[in-house]
């Protein structure tokens, strides 16, 4: 079960971000240049497998206690910022996130600079654009397949979750040749946030010396009491105020 | 020294976010957790209550300040 909810979430969240980082590659590469752009994929790429190969076997020395009392303190300030932007933008107290829109102004920003060609990079701009969408928008799920891997064991599945989803999004994208803006990107984040709040709790909570009652069997738990206060949150700030674009969920995106 | 200063704030940024009370938060309710059960009291409890304390908090919060 565990196991089947770790890949479900680095699946998710590796999703997200790739759906983000595809549409600053996007603006990148077709309106400056492919070549360019593609380097910088594959160079943000190979910082980002650095980072995992690095800090995954590194968290491993660590004993088992303290490991999970810090990667639950991580997962559960990563996933409740993440769940309270979602709770934000679904009940319409945040704006939407609009990956159209955000096409456009890359675009057009991308447009404008001026051409710079630097050591072999035909295009400097089209390289760093879609160098640091890469790293920026996949340092977050480095940090979750790591964490997610160290805490279970299982850093090969976490890694599998990830590929999967990358490999999936960019797929999708090559055939749409354009930003993915009917991913429920909102939805899927909501799901994370459960999801890594959830795993924070667990971890956290055990690594603090506590036992959950029904051991594994208390995650599921966990998810469903997490979700529950979650929209019920959204509930009652759509009725509380006067919120601007108060929509179902997955018209709604979050952003870290 | 700004590249230090930008390092730091870069992971600042990545870890904590906006709301530094979450992260406070958090390390508040693991240090009750861990203290109850070094105590030998059942533990399990608070850190589904604190985590929906700190949840509400943070909204009331980021609510109030979008007014």
């Amino acid at each position: 079960m565990s196991t089947t909810l770790l890949i479900v979430s680095v699946f998710l969240a590796c999703a997200v971000e790739a759906v983000e980082a595809l549409t600053i590659v996007l603006a990148a590469g077709t309106t400056r240049d492919w070549r360019s752009a593609l380097t910088g994929v594959g160079a943000g790429l190979l910082v980002l497998a650095a980072i995992v190969a690095a800090l995954g076997p590194a968290l491993t020395v660590v004993p088992i206690g303290a490991l999970r009392l810090l990667v639950g303190a991580l997962l559960l300030i990563l996933g409740l910022q993440w769940l309270v932007k979602a709770i934000l933008r679904a009940s319409g107290r945040k704006a939407p996130h609009d990956e159209r829109e955000i096409f456009a102004r890359e675009a057009a920003a991308a447009r404008a600079a001026d051409p710079d060609r630097r050591f072999a990079v035909p295009d400097w701009y089209a390289f760093t654009l879609a160098f640091k969408g890469v790293l920026l928008e996949g340092l977050e799920v480095a940090f979750i397949v790591v964490t997610f891997g160290a805490g279970t064991g299982h850093t090969v599945l976490a890694v599998a979750g990830a590929v999967a989803a990358v490999v999936l999004v960019t797929a999708v994208g090559l055939s749409v040749r354009g930003p993915l803006a009917r991913v429920p990107e909102n939805t899927m984040k909501f799901a994370v946030g459960i999801l890594l709040t959830t795993f924070g709790m667990y971890w956290g909570a055990e690594g603090a010396g506590a036992s959950w009652p029904g051991a594994d069997a208390a995650i599921p738990v966990l998810v469903a009491l997490t979700a529950l206060v979650s929209l019920v949150a959204v509930a009652i700030l759509r009725r509380a105020g006067d919120p601007r674009a108060a929509g179902p969920i997955d018209a709604i995106e979050v952003s870290r | 020294m700004s590249f230090l200063r930008t390092f730091l704030r870069f992971w600042y940024d990545f870890v904590i976010g906006d709301d530094w009370v979450v992260a406070a938060g958090v390390v508040v309710a693991l240090a009750g957790t861990a203290a109850l059960a070094h105590a030998g009291v059942a533990a399990w409890w608070l850190l589904p209550v604190a985590v929906a304390a700190i949840l509400i908090f943070s909204l009331v919060r980021a609510v109030r300040a979008t007014r």
